[in-house]
């Protein structure tokens, strides 16, 4: 049975009692403690710097040239905190109820009011640091509204928020390296997990440059790893981002919770063509100024400049007045896909909504008309004004949408479309950020915990911040307390040996194959398959096919994979091979899940289980759980659930109307 | 916007590793699209390179969205080829036209050693945060947020600064492949910020000596960094890195 470890007595006051009673380490034995970090984004990043400064010693680890490269420097839009400072109504309950309920009921209560209660302090923290956050004219803090809220929480640096918040924690992560406490191993990919008598010891890593693999030993090991969008091949996620840290764990007994839980953001911009390598956001913030509509008529050809108003379909307003625009994300994606399915979508593909600004430049125009007590002002004029607002809330998108699609968003309307974007799936954890793995944990995306089964935008980067400054380091010392009489284990130790053993027989594998195909062809495919299949509608026989074709893509993959070039050299496709041979695994593992949760919530989408009216239908009855599976070998896995139960959040049919 | 399909020659520079001398190899990247990005051409290069037998062209990328900084071509001679204000990630096959020859180089730079043909090595800009690019505040020890008004246009410079990714342009740029634009942003956006003025004069200092000590040459003002910055950072950085140097110079004294 799967225990959560949820501290007993009520909600909102479990974290303060928890703190209150779980165990120290004292400085000089943290000096002794050794601590593995695989990852560098904002959860790794704000962990190691944290830990360092206790005194622990740490090693991160990241793929890429430098830490400060971390998927998380692309986040745009904003963090989330329950600061309150528009005065317009939030708490920390109403943070953490509008993230149970943004999540369809599938998240645990208590770690999300945890994750409510340590949002303030996430931004004290990152102001101390330097983060530049956009400010009012009074030199205070800025907010704007994201989805699936009624108040303005987000906190934003122009659309770099996560730019500016990650070079904050890498910031802090080298001050820990200057001083000694960290060390940082970049361009370095782990490989594998050791586990040492059921617990986690330490990993085999490989240095990208070089070629050579490593042992590391370590009393703990964080996996901080990012999201595993990318089993899709086209999605907003970087083109590294990869699921192999989490699912090394998985093989070595760490659940995998939730996999099929998928966020399918509603603006990006749409595929071009098949030489498409990534899918770009266009952040929900957006959604705040911009209108979203589709011509009342199918099939319309015209210009968007040339559809009088009156015969264009503000779809969210239409159907969600409450909310409108700013409906959450799994619900503005399928009314997207509903009405370009239902044959009204614009573009050449007719696979594209428009996402208009013209009203809110007309409107900040008009403001500023005001503001600056303008008379006998031209519209000319009042719109020019009004551009130059919308530059400077929303100018690096724009910027960005004009470079790839070669249009100008501030005369047009963009034409957006949703795309694979973040996974609420992860590793399982328990409230301390355990695994099923004693001394194996998990932070950020790389972890199931918070959002059920949708996130709120806004939200990932306070999770990853709140896993990594404010909640890890109090639950870490809870274990290694026990840890201080444990030495360095010596990397000679034939759990090393035999775990080395095996990742070098998975690249003598890919390097002796030498096969006909690149492993992009065989990721296309995979992403083609996950993507019609397991995408923003799910059936049960487009699973049960996604699961055969699946298995048959990966018998081909073995045996028709080409890596070029050596092992013992900087070799990026070597890398990407082993990604995909994991995607692989996973991709099954998804619809496996899909196929499982014959209910609809959140981004999961099962054809049926809807309402009338097409929204998401949950059966609370039979699938109020996590869904946490175990491997048991090669495509074989056990389901364990652990049933939720809502204190304060009493699950409701969402509606957002 | 209209579309179009094209054949280029490409001349790019192939290195097996750091001790390898290095040389150009033209290759022809065919029915290129105006709608593929730079990288997505090099993607098309390289499958066609794989499936031939050959190694494909290694070189850094990521986010492909102009923010982590991994990409970093010289390209026709500019750090990030022909666009302003674009990192190579950004820039579309629609700025080239059928039959061009384009030639592709790494960073060129003693401090930025090259990995294998167009990567290159640049953990000398960590180096340097390393050695004051923070403001010294450990986790906790924050007061709240708005306890700190910040005069919105230092706040907005501060930004401005900070929006440096670290893709090293300014650099590959430079004829004396000078870090200073990369430092002054960093210096500028926390000297900017009245939480990072406790420090803003031993950070000026010790940053600069370690972009000395990495062996990035001397600044003398040409602007070509300024021009080829996929963020348009500002040349008033490195002024205003001056200002601190110096007056950190007096002030050490006392
Ligand atoms: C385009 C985009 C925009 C977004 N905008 C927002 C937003 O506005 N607000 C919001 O709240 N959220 C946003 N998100 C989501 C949010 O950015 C991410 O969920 C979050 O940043 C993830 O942080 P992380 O630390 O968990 O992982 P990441 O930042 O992805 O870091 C993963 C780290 O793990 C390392 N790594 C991975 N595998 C290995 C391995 N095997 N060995 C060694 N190292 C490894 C990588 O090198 C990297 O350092 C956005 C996401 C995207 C893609």
């Amino acid at each position: 049975m799967l225990n959560a470890k949820i501290p007993a007595g009520p909600l909102n006051s479990k974290w303060e009692d928890y703190k209150g009673h779980c165990k120290l380490v004292n400085p000089a034995n943290k000096r002794n403690l050794e601590v593995i970090i695989i990852g560098t984004g904002l959860a790794g990043a704000s962990a190691a710097a944290s830990l360092g400064e206790l005194g622990y010693k740490v090693k991160a680890f990241c793929f890429q040239d430098s830490p400060r490269r971390a998927h998380s420097i692309a986040a745009q839009g904003g963090i989330n905190a329950a600061k309150n400072y528009q005065n317009d109504g939030d708490s920390v309950f109403r943070l953490f109820y509008d993230t149970v309920k943004g999540g369809d009921y599938r998240a645990r209560e208590a770690n999300v009011h945890r994750l409510a209660e340590v949002s303030g302090n996430i931004i004290d923290q990152c102001v101390a640091q330097g983060v530049p956050f956009a400010r009012e004219y009074g030199g205070l803090l800025s907010n704007r509204s994201f989805g699936g809220t009624q108040v303005q929480r987000t906190f934003y640096a122009a659309g770099q928020t996560g730019q500016q918040l990650l070079l904050g924690a890498y910031s802090a992560l080298e001050r820990q390296v200057a001083l000694g406490n960290v060390k940082m191993y970049s361009r370095h990919e782990m490989l594998d997990i050791v586990k040492i008598d059921g617990k986690a010891r330490g990993i085999i890593a490989r240095d990208l440059v070089t070629g050579e693999l490593e042992r590391h030993f370590g009393h703990a090991v964080l996996i901080c790893s990012g999201g595993y969008g990318n089993v899709f091949y086209l999605s907003t996620n970087a083109m590294g981002s990869n699921a192999t840290a989490a699912w090394k764990a998985t093989k070595n007994g760490a659940y995998f919770a939730n996999p099929c839980f998928t966020q399918i953001h509603p603006t990006c911009i749409p595929v071009s063509g098949d030489h498409q390598s990534k899918l770009t956001l266009m952040s929900e913030s957006l959604r705040n100024d911009g209108r979203i509509w589709v011509p009342k008529k199918q099939n319309d050809t015209r210009k968007a400049s040339d559809i009088p108003e009156e015969e264009r379909d503000y779809y969210l307003e239409r159907r969600y007045p409450a909310f409108g625009n700013l409906v959450p994300r799994d619900v503005a994606s399928r009314a997207a896909k509903e009405r370009c399915d239902a044959g009204f979508g614009v573009g050449t593909s007719r696979q594209a909504v428009y996402l208009d600004f013209a009203a809110a430049i007309e409107r900040y125009g008009s403001i500023e008309v005001g503001k600056r007590q303008l008379t006998n002002v031209s519209k000319e004029d009042i719109i020019k004004l009004g551009k130059e607002v919308v530059a400077e809330k929303y100018g690096n998108l724009f910027d960005m949408y004009a470079k790839i699609t070669g249009e100008n968003p501030y005369e047009l309307p963009m034409r957006i479309y949703p795309a694979v974007h973040y996974t609420m799936g992860g590793l399982w954890v328990d409230y301390e950020l355990n695994t099923t793995v004693p001394g194996l944990y998990s932070l950020g995306e790389a972890n199931f915990s918070d959002h059920g089964a949708n996130r709120l935008g806004a939200s990932a980067l306070m999770q990853g911040l709140a896993d990594g400054y404010f909640v890890l380091p109090y639950t870490i010392g809870n274990y290694l307390a026990d840890e201080i009489r444990t030495k360095a284990i010596s990397t000679d130790h034939p759990a090393f040996v035999e775990a080395e053993k095996s990742v070098q027989d998975i690249i003598n594998k890919f390097m002796t194959t030498k096969g006909t195909r690149s492993v992009d062809y065989f990721h296309k495919k995979l992403g083609k398959i996950m993507w019609d299949k397991c995408g923003m509608a799910r059936n049960e026989k487009g699973l049960k096919e996604a699961i055969e074709e699946i298995k048959a893509l990966r018998v081909e993959f073995w045996k028709e994979v080409r890596v070029p070039g050596e092992a013992k050299e900087f070799n990026p496709e070597l890398e990407k091979a082993g990604r995909v041979a994991d995607f692989l695994e996973l991709g099954e593992l998804m619809c496996m899940d899909a196929l499982n949760r014959r209910e609809s919530c959140g981004g999961h989408f099962r054809e049926e289980s809807q309402t009338e009216d097409g929204e998401a239908k949950r059966d609370d009855d039979n699938f109020s759980y996590v869904a946490a599976w175990e491997y048991k070998g090669y495509g074989q896995y056990e389901l364990h659930k652990e049933p939720l139960v809502f204190e304060e959040c009493k699950p409701t049919q969402r509606s957002y109307k | 916007m209209e579309h179009y399909n094209m054949n280029l020659t490409l001349k790019v520079w192939r290195q097996k590793n750091k001790n390898d001398q290095g040389r150009f190899e033209t290759l022809q990247a065919k029915d290129i699209s105006s709608e593929m990005s730079f990288l997505e051409m090099f993607d098309v290069v390289n499958e066609q390179l794989i499936n031939d037998g050959k190694d494909p062209v290694a070189f850094d990328h990521d986010c492909r969205e102009g923010i982590c900084g991994s990409c970093s071509m010289h390209i026709n001679g500019r750090a990030h080829g022909p666009w302003d204000g674009t990192t190579t990630c950004q820039l579309h096959m629609r700025a080239f036209n059928d039959g061009d020859t384009i030639t592709v180089e790494p960073w060129r730079a003693g401090a930025f050693p090259v990995i294998k043909d167009l990567t290159v090595d640049r953990t000398a800009f960590d180096r340097i945060i390393e050695a004051g690019g923070y403001i010294s505040v450990n986790t906790g020890n924050a007061q709240d947020a708005n306890c700190l008004p910040v005069d919105k246009n230092d706040a907005d410079l501060s930004f401005a600064a900070a929006s440096c990714i670290g893709c090293g342009a300014c650099v590959a740029a430079c004829k004396n492949s000078s870090a200073m634009l990369f430092v002054s942003a960093k210096v500028s956006q926390l000297a900017l910020l009245p939480q990072g003025h406790p420090e803003k004069q031993s950070r000026a200092l010790n940053m600069v000596a370690q972009m000395d000590k990495e062996g990035f040459g001397s600044c003398t003002n040409t602007g070509a960094c300024e021009a080829e910055c996929p963020k348009e950072i500002s040349l008033t950085n490195i002024a205003r890195l001056n200002r601190e140097f110096i007056g950190a110079g007096f002030s050490s004294e006392k």
